[in-house]
């Protein structure tokens, strides 16, 4: 039986289904499309209308979609090492024209279907030796065969827009992009960050390439900046980030109306469609669901919830079943997530906006990591830590142990590490993980038991 | 023993003792400064009077303590680093710089700044990306600013302009010897072995770099009187972050695969770009950083060109090498990410290359023994 959806949720997927559908619209209309690193900028793009579309967010339907591995699997036959961030390895597959595809017979061009699933058999295309071929029929066929979810329809990019708050790895990846197709590159970049509070230094060096990214811009799009529409988007920046923070403190019930793995799939919201309206009006029609959920006692966790835990870095989108299957079977909900506070940002006023920009997921010193999670771990009153050890994010892997540390010292809770993935299945053991979630769980009991004694 | 051998065996006891010379300078009332890769500002430290240690892990150590802070797809190089300072190695440095110019290095200067904090200051840098106008060489001269100010209370006085300027020169006199005992090595590799290159160019991590400068003046003299040889073996140029091992090097003296320059970052991606002249000292260095391109770690604004790759396979021209041995550290993203259009440039150019992938840990180099003939039969046959 298909999953109940609410009407908040479905506006959510529908705004992210729209700003793909309006980057291919653009696409075809010959106006310029980009692809931005998640925590670029948005509003600078937005002050220009132009058309963005995120390729971690497509990296992570694609791997959620099961297409990780071939994706991954095609990056690595470009001579891209199988080392390198899965998010990374897929979007230069797609950029370099890889695509994920139902096979087709090659005599009959009919889809080949697999007996044993019943589904159809995938394969990877190259979608400039589709586009080469000549009208007619088989060209037809085998375009209809790409996977029809939006990921893999993504239009090509006509400029890049590269911010490396989140990691350096960014920088490369886009270079690549631009190489690729020969395209301009936005670079916004944000040195790595020591201590909590934002040097002055930084903000202006920052403030200084915003500058410079605006008359990149303006040149990409053939338009002025348009302050009134810039602030515009701020604005809608804000009030998004308002009505995320609003949703995920939610999940400060206990129980909690809502599953927090949620948030993670509400997260492609945040990232590509940030500084437009529909996505404030969507988390704000969630947060009323959520809200009357309080009221009625009603939650979208399918199942009775026992434990609370802190669920720590990217899901592994390919084995989604496996990772919820344990924590179900131990009325485990997840009630943290650090993208909560992390991309909860609110600011007044360009400097502020700066600063905010400096404070992305693996930019900020261990300390600010180690305050955002402490903070969430108590507001959302969590019994455990379940730690990714995500072998395709370095900056994140690299302070966890210490974390891991600091959460037990400090909060005097169960932590328990995994070794997965979050793109590339190859890297994740499920016997390693349920054995994992199982130590928590009896860790986070005995706990429970002491305090009751 | 010839004057040669004299000085390659000065060369190799620095190479192969850090920790001897550490207690050397010691002895001398130095202070000593860890430098992780990559491009700290060095001259500070000299400027400051102490020792720069330069800081690119161990071939003799395996990771143990380290694994408190890393999980395992972390290079070796950082990974052997946190180990030093962990199981006091490293004890006898006054502090450590830590630049966070890749994934790895980001997490790592938060682990060694929180694991040392009871036995030394740590110095954090962040060079910028943008860094070539105004905007970008203001942040990295307040970064440097940063770093000399924290040397100054180290070193328990202040670091003058002229302090700085005397260490630029320094430093741009040792760069100039650097090259040329790199282009030497390359023109007489019947006298300089692989082994002996490497052995040369470690040495100068772990010395002060006036010492450096004057031994390898008189080491670079020695090679020039020598006579030119015709040599029977195959010519390379070696690219990567560090290929010092000199098991692995040996290898390259059995097959007389002579190394005839680099692209490695342990090695000329560090020398290769001079301090210029500027009145204000820092700018100096800030402009230094600002020039170095080509670099897998550096941001390059003319992204959409392949200039890297062109000017690697360049070098390998000019150098009149007859291919490219590209050593890949293992968990090296920004290394593995430069690799499909560096593997595309080279193969356009016809310019033959293998990668081998290495690591620290690494005692058994029968397979890179294996590969390396092949490609020098190769080679010989092309
Ligand atoms: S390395 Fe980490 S932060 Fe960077 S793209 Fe990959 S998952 Fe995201
Ligand atoms: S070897 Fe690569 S990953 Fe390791 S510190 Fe150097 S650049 Fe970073």
């Amino acid at each position: 039986m298909a999953k109940e959806v609410s009407p908040g949720v479905k506006a959510l997927r529908q705004v992210v289904e729209d700003v793909y559908a309006e980057a291919r619209e653009a696409k075809k209309r010959g106006e310029p499309v980009g692809w931005s690193s998640s925590k670029f900028p948005c509003e600078l793009a937005e002050a220009f209308g132009l058309h963005v579309v995120y390729p971690e967010n497509q990296a992570a339907g694609i791997a959620a979609n099961r297409d990780g591995e071939v994706m991954c699997q095609a990056a690595e036959d470009l001579a891209y090492d199988n080392d390198i961030c899965g998010y990374a390895r897929i979007s230069l597959a797609y950029a370099a024209g890889k695509r994920a595809a139902k096979k087709l017979d090659p005599e009959t061009l009919e889809v080949m279907i697999n007996p044993e699933t019943e589904k159809p058999y995938t394969e990877l295309v190259d979608i400039n030796e589709i586009w080469a071929m000549p009208e007619g029929e088989e060209k037809e066929k085998r375009l209809a065969a790409i996977k029809p979810y939006r990921q893999m329809q993504m239009p090509m990019p006509d400029f890049v827009l590269c911010c490396n708050n989140i990691c350096n790895c960014m920088t490369k990846w886009y270079e690549n992009i631009a190489r690729m197709h020969n395209i301009p590159l936005v670079m916004i970049d944000i040195p790595y960050n020591n201590t909590v509070e934002v040097d002055d230094t930084y903000v202006a060096y920052i403030r200084g390439q915003f500058d410079k990214a605006i008359h990149q811009l303006e040149e990409i799009s053939g338009k002025k900046f348009d302050e009134k529409k810039f602030e515009e988007a701020c604005a809608n920046a804000n009030r998004t980030a308002q009505a995320w923070l609003k949703v995920c403190d939610y999940l400060q019930y206990k129980p909690a109306p809502m599953s927090g793995f949620d948030l993670f799939n509400h997260m492609a919201d945040v990232v590509t469609a940030r500084g437009r309206v529909a996505a404030a009006e969507a988390f704000e029609l969630l947060a009323t669901e959520l809200e009357e959920n309080v009221k009625t006692g009603k939650s979208t966790l399918p199942f009775p919830e026992d434990y609370r835990i802190m669920f720590e870095g990217i899901p592994c989108w390919p084995k989604l079943p496996a990772l919820f299957r344990p924590l179900k079977k131990n009325g485990i909900n997840v009630t943290a997530v650090v993208y909560a506070p992390a991309f909860g940002f609110v600011y007044n006023g360009l400097d502020e906006m700066v600063r905010a920009y400096c404070k992305a997921p693996n930019s900020v010193c261990l300390e600010q990591g180690v305050d955002w999670r402490e903070g969430i771990c108590r507001d959302n009153k969590v019994d455990g830590v379940l730690v990714h050890y995500n072998r395709s994010c370095k900056p994140w892997s690299g302070y966890m142990a210490e974390m891991q540390r600091r959460f037990t010292a400090d909060l005097g809770i169960p932590c328990a590490g995994f070794d997965g993935d979050q793109a590339d299945p190859r890297n994740f053991n499920e016997a390693q993980y349920e054995t994992r979630v199982q130590g928590l769980v009896e860790a986070m009991e005995a706990a429970r038991l002491a305090k009751e004694a | 023993m010839s004057n040669l051998e004299n000085l390659f065996n000065k060369f190799e006891q620095a190479a192969s003792s850090p920790a001897g010379q550490l207690a050397a300078y010691k002895a001398q009332g130095k202070k000593a400064i860890g430098v992780l890769p990559y491009y700290a500002p060095e001259e500070l430290v000299y400027a400051a009077g102490m020792v720069p240690f330069g800081m690119w892990g161990s071939n003799k150590k395996t990771i143990s303590r380290a694994k408190e802070y890393c999980a395992t797809f972390y290079c070796t190089i950082a990974q052997l680093a946190v180990e030093m300072l962990l199981d006091g190695t490293m004890d006898g440095l006054s502090g450590v710089i830590t630049p966070t110019i890749c994934d790895t290095l980001r997490p790592m200067s938060q682990n060694i700044r929180v694991s040392m904090s009871d036995k030394m200051p740590v110095i954090f840098l962040a060079h910028p990306q943008n860094r070539f106008d105004e905007n970008g060489l203001r942040f990295t001269i307040s970064q440097y600013t940063n770093i000399r100010k924290k040397l100054e209370e180290i070193a328990g006085h202040p670091i003058t302009d002229d302090d700085i300027r005397e260490a630029i020169k320094v430093y741009n006199a040792c760069h100039v010897e650097q090259r040329r005992f790199v282009k030497l090595a390359g023109e007489h590799p019947e006298a300089v072995s692989a082994v002996k290159r490497s052995a040369v160019l470690k040495a100068g991590w772990f010395t002060l770099k006036d010492e450096y400068t004057k031994m390898l003046k008189e080491l670079n003299d020695e090679l020039e009187a020598l006579p030119k040889v015709e040599w029977p073996g195959t010519k390379v140029v070696v690219s990567g972050i560090i290929f010092d091992n000199p098991a692995l090097l040996q290898i390259f003296d059995d097959y007389q695969i002579a190394i005839v320059a680099d692209d490695v970052a342990h090695e000329s991606r560090t020398f290769k770009t001079d301090i210029p002249d500027d009145a204000d000292p820092m700018m100096a260095l800030a402009r230094q950083f600002a020039n170095r391109d080509h670099d897998v770690l550096l941001y390059d604004p003319a992204s959409a060109k392949n200039r890297r790759a062109e000017y690697v396979a360049q070098l390998v021209k000019d150098s009149g090498a007859d291919g490219l041995v590209l050593f890949m550290q293992q968990f090296c993203d920004p290394e593995e990410m430069e690799y499909p259009y560096l593997k595309k440039e080279l193969d356009a150019q016809n310019i033959p290359h293998i990668k081998l992938g290495i690591d620290q840990q690494m005692r058994d180099f029968g397979q890179a023994r294996t590969a390396l003939q092949a490609f020098a039969d190769v080679l010989a046959i092309g």
